[in-house]
């Protein structure tokens, strides 16, 4: 039968155009490939032969039956993604199949819309974190992060190091060290304050000379901290005549104020709360924004949609510009190899964002930032809980908390998870010296009564036998 | 005929008066948020709020519905772009990707409340080592050009660990994509190009000359972006070889060979995937993507972990892979477009060979009726069959008539089809790199030629109108000057100022 996926599997069709060619079989257009790579048999990938849509729907639905699905609590796992509400209007538009069947626009007479809807997310983008230019997306937060690294080393041409914060994402932390093979400059992690689960200034400062391209922080940092510091952060690189790269979270910019604000040179984020959704870790897309300077513009990575005329001068319209510092026109010498971004996600973005406007944006803010204080109030409560872990109270969004009795955090986790509820990651698990410690993230999705049952059950399992297990 | 969608749609700060609201937020937690600013430093919060503009729900909606309109994707009409492998994205992997089951799994939650995810990841991984011929596929790289920074990494390592630190030279084709010198150069390495032969391959005297105790690697892609299987490839893997370098897979034209011959038999020794050309997952609009990297033999070690693995029992995220390169990027990959992948997969099985067969077929039958059109020529390996895609060159019509590749891009537009990939390889002058995949049918092929046709004979007898294309698409050319110029220049809308002043100058 002829494949839906392949009209020209018509046996027919295809004996009419192999007839056009003057071939009888369909190997002879594989002729100059050399007969000992070709297979012999079929390769043994899926399940033993084609499936129907049907049963595919069907193998799908029994491999997943067993997985679990947090809805009723939702998740209050942190971690850089949290569980939020993706709106039905989100879903509905990015399913326009204009877009999401689309190549990158390489022709923009027929890509308007596409060009024009990036566009307003380099805008908005711009606008949320207080800076003048965004790119058109990098594939998330993590490479955002390695790609403003490898930026500032440009800038600061001849520079061999950067500071990077350990209260940062410890997985942006990896992948910006996995990017620095190769450039012969190294990442250096500057230690934090045990007592505020801050960065800690004075490391910071010992640690900053005229090598330094650039200092990396998160704000706010990955215990979902407010760090008191970072403005210090932030003079005390521009002092060593290093740049300034603060990670943002976008979702929490309508009530903190923003990191171009702050002085950040390079500021970066991930969509992930503006519409992406969780999906088990990606996709989202990568926010990298600086402010309007030619040297840096020079040297930004990625895409970015510009507006322009047409030749005639008659209309505004927008296209890819500054392409000179692209892989597909400057090869070796560009910027980033960079070619896929992470559009989609960038549309879900801006329509999110639009959806909120500035109003919206203030008030999400508050009750995201209203949840974590009355989670914060909820759970330090609990006599064998330690809320908040450590001593700095300005916490948003995410919330770390210790366990006194238990030795692993990961204990009470899987304890919990036995009654419906899933909390996490233990920070065991990127910090050896805080194993009794877990995060918490509470979001817009958690109602009063899901965050009360979190605290009921917390508390039932860390006094009863609390001993290590 | 064919007429896009225009609408006069205002940039979306322009699109109404700004006191509504799209999406409502409760106000539950009023108190306890006004405990908590009192905990953050004055400093710290946000005195003037984003110009975001605030609309409804519905005037949203509108605006971007309308912007969808003036776009074009697959679902439109085929997107003949060269090395891209613009297919058909089957509607059922969209259904099933966007489930909870997927969308709505924490990359933190427990393993064990996910194994049937796991196994998909672990199957998904296990069929790419099976398409390729390798022994371990990481599925972390988000896209192409990632797992082409992880493969290049992954040979530096190699080199590295043995204490050959002298191995910096990647050799690179001519012909090859821009992201492959762009790579080497991410992961350190210097770019030395190997020039293409008459014949549409490497030039393999000029690899052995080349050649040194300080080649790292070759990077290649075959079929090439010429969609010519580089026949000699197996002498050119003894080559690189046995002078102690690594051979890279660049699978961005893996389509045209799928299930047919596989690279870790050739003797590439790490290859890279792009989940959403090969395997269907759609493009986005420039993304998101999905990047698999796969390493055979010394490099098996290599890859980025995490990857999924089994130990008879359950599945879970294996941390220690011994020489791995460290993380390319957070989490575990791309899901959503994984995902579609392997319902992808699962419906082809082993009918994925047809894929191949049927992308090669199209790729010849439309070669061979597009090239008897005057002024359209071939410049490599006139003789030779095509695989995934064929590269047309235009040069001979641009000399009869002034008429550039750009202009019959701009003509196709305004017959309803997407341009293919045009001046790529940069070696073919005038190129059209034509890449029509299994997805069309012989009847839209023979429309496309036909379109062809009807611009070839324009170009001969009225080539200044072919200067005016488009005129049916949603707006006319667009000039990259003031888009580029320092002083109207506009990658924001606050800058939109300075480029309508441009324009009320040049319009007097």
């Amino acid at each position: 039968m002829p494949h839906p996926w392949i009209p020209n599997s018509s046996l027919n069709v295809k004996r009419e155009m192999m007839k056009h060619l003057g071939i009888s079989d369909i190997m002879e257009l594989f002729s100059d490939v050399p007969r000992s790579l070709i297979l012999k048999g079929p390769l043994n990938i899926g399940f033993n032969r084609s499936l129907t849509e049907y049963e595919v729907v069907r193998k799908f639905e029994e491999i997943t039956s067993g997985d679990k699905v947090f809805k009723s609590p939702p998740p209050f796992i942190g971690g850089g993604f949290c569980a939020h509400y993706v709106p039905a209007a989100v879903k509905a538009l990015i399913s326009r199949a204009e877009f999401y069947t689309a190549y990158t626009p390489y022709q923009p007479e027929v890509a308007q819309g596409l060009l024009q809807s990036i566009f307003e997310y380099q805008s908005l983008m711009a606008e949320l974190y207080a800076v003048d230019v965004v790119n058109a997306s990098l594939y998330n937060g993590s490479t955002a992060a390695a790609e403003a690294v490898r930026m500032a080393l440009r800038v600061k041409r001849g520079r061999r190091k950067v500071l990077i914060s350990k209260t940062s994402h410890p997985e942006v932390r990896e992948v910006i060290k996995t990017w620095l093979r190769g450039t012969g400059a190294t990442a250096v992690e500057v230690g934090y304050d045990r007592e505020t689960g801050e960065v800690s200034l004075n490391k910071l400062k010992s640690l900053l000379n005229s090598d330094v391209a650039a200092v990396y922080i998160e704000y706010p940092n990955f215990f979902g901290i407010v760090e008191s510091v970072t403005k210090d952060v932030i003079e005390e690189a521009h002092r060593a005549g290093a740049l300034a790269i603060v990670f943002s979270n976008p979702i929490a910019l309508g009530v903190l104020e923003p990191p171009g604000r702050l002085g950040a040179d390079i500021v970066v984020g991930d969509t992930q709360p503006l519409g992406a959704g969780l999906n088990f870790g990606g996709p989202s897309a990568g926010i990298l924004g600086i402010k309007e300077d030619r040297a840096m513009l020079r040297q930004l990575p990625g895409r970015l949609i510009g507006a322009t005329t047409t030749i005639d001068g008659d209309e505004l319209g927008y296209m890819m510009i500054l392409q000179t510092r692209e892989q597909h026109i400057r090869r070796e010498r560009a910027t980033s190899n960079i070619t896929t971004n992470s559009n989609l996600m960038a549309i879900a973005a801006a329509i999110y964002t639009s959806l909120l406007g500035s109003e919206g944006f203030k008030r999400i803010g508050q009750a995201i930032l209203g949840r974590t204080r009355y989670a914060l109030k909820k759970l330090s409560a609990i006599d064998d809980i330690r809320a908040p872990l450590f001593s700095n109270r300005a916490f948003f969004r995410e919330l770390p908390i210790g366990f006194k009795r238990f030795r692993r955090a990961s204990d009470v986790i899987k304890k919990l998870l036995g009654m419906g509820i899933h909390i996490g990651p233990a920070l065991g698990r990127f910090y050896k010296e805080l194993k009794e410690g877990c995060l918490i993230c509470v979001t817009e999705l958690h109602t009063r009564r899901d965050i009360d049952m979190l605290a009921t059950s917390l508390s039932e399992i860390t006094s009863g036998g609390g001993l290590d297990v | 005929m064919y007429k896009q969608a225009k609408w006069d749609e205002p940039l979306i700060f322009e699109v109404g008066k700004h006191s509504k609201q799209g999406l409502l937020v409760d106000d539950e937690f009023r108190q306890e948020f006004l405990d908590a600013i009192n905990d953050i430093p004055g400093e710290y919060l946000r005195k003037t709020g984003p110009l975001i503009p605030s609309l409804s729900e519905v005037e949203v909606v509108r605006h971007f519905t309308r912007l969808s309109q003036m776009s074009y994707g697959i679902d439109v009409g085929s997107v003949p772009l060269g090395s891209c492998t613009m297919k058909y994205n089957p509607k059922v992997s969209e259904d099933i990707a966007g489930r909870d089951s997927v969308c709505f799994i924490h990359p933190y939650q427990d393993e064990s409340t996910i194994q049937g995810l796991l196994r998909i990841l672990y199957l998904m991984q296990t069929w790419l080592k099976e398409i390729t011929g390798t022994d371990v596929c990481s599925l972390q790289p988000p896209a192409g050009a990632s797992g082409e920074l992880a493969g290049a990494l992954m040979i530096r390592k190699y080199h590295e660990d043995r204490g050959e630190l002298d191995r910096n030279e990647m050799l690179i084709p001519d012909s090859a994509h821009g992201s492959n010198p762009a790579s080497a150069v991410m992961a350190g390495f210097k770019v030395v190009k190997i020039p293409t032969d008459p014949n549409g391959d490497t030039d393999v005297d000029a690899l052995r000359a080349s050649i040194s105790n300080r080649t790292a690697g070759i990077m290649l892609t075959n079929p090439s972006t010429l969609g010519l299987f580089e026949s000699r490839i197996l002498e050119i893997s003894d080559i690189v070889h046995k002078a102690g370098g690594l051979l890279y897979y660049d699978g961005a034209n893996l389509n045209g060979i799928l299930g047919i011959a596989r690279p870790g038999d050739m003797g590439f020794d790490v290859v890279h995937i792009n989940l959403h050309k090969t395997f269907a997952a759609p493009h986005g609009g420039g993304g998101p993507g999905a990047g698999a990297v796969c390493a055979k033999g010394v490099l098996k070690d290599y890859v980025p972990a995490p990857i999924v693995d089994y130990d008879g029992r359950r599945f879970y995220f294996k941390y220690d892979v011994r020489r791995s390169i460290g993380r390319v990027s957070w989490f575990y990959g791309n899901i959503v477009p994984i995902i579609k992948s392997f319902i992808y997969l699962a419906c082809l099985g082993p009918r994925v060979r047809e894929v191949a067969e049927i992308s090669v077929l199209n790729t010849n039958y439309f070669m061979k009726e597009v090239t008897k059109l005057p002024g359209v020529d071939l410049v490599y390996g006139r003789d030779r069959w095509r695989k995934h895609e064929v590269v047309l060159s235009f040069n001979k019509l641009h000399r009869d008539t002034g008429v550039t590749a750009e202009d019959i891009a701009k003509a196709l537009l305004d017959r309803g089809f997407h341009a293919p990939t045009i001046y790529f390889p940069l070696i073919v002058p005038e190129a059209h790199m034509v890449e029509l995949t299994e997805s069309e049918s012989k009847e839209y092929i023979d429309s496309l030629v036909e379109a062809y046709k009807g611009i070839v004979r324009q170009a001969y007898s009225a080539p200044e109108s072919l200067r005016r294309a488009p005129q049916n698409t949603s707006i006319k050319r667009l000039d990259p000057l003031p888009a580029n110029h320092p002083r109207t220049m506009a990658p924001t809308y606050k800058y939109i100022g300075r480029l309508k002043e441009h324009r009320k100058l040049l319009k007097g």
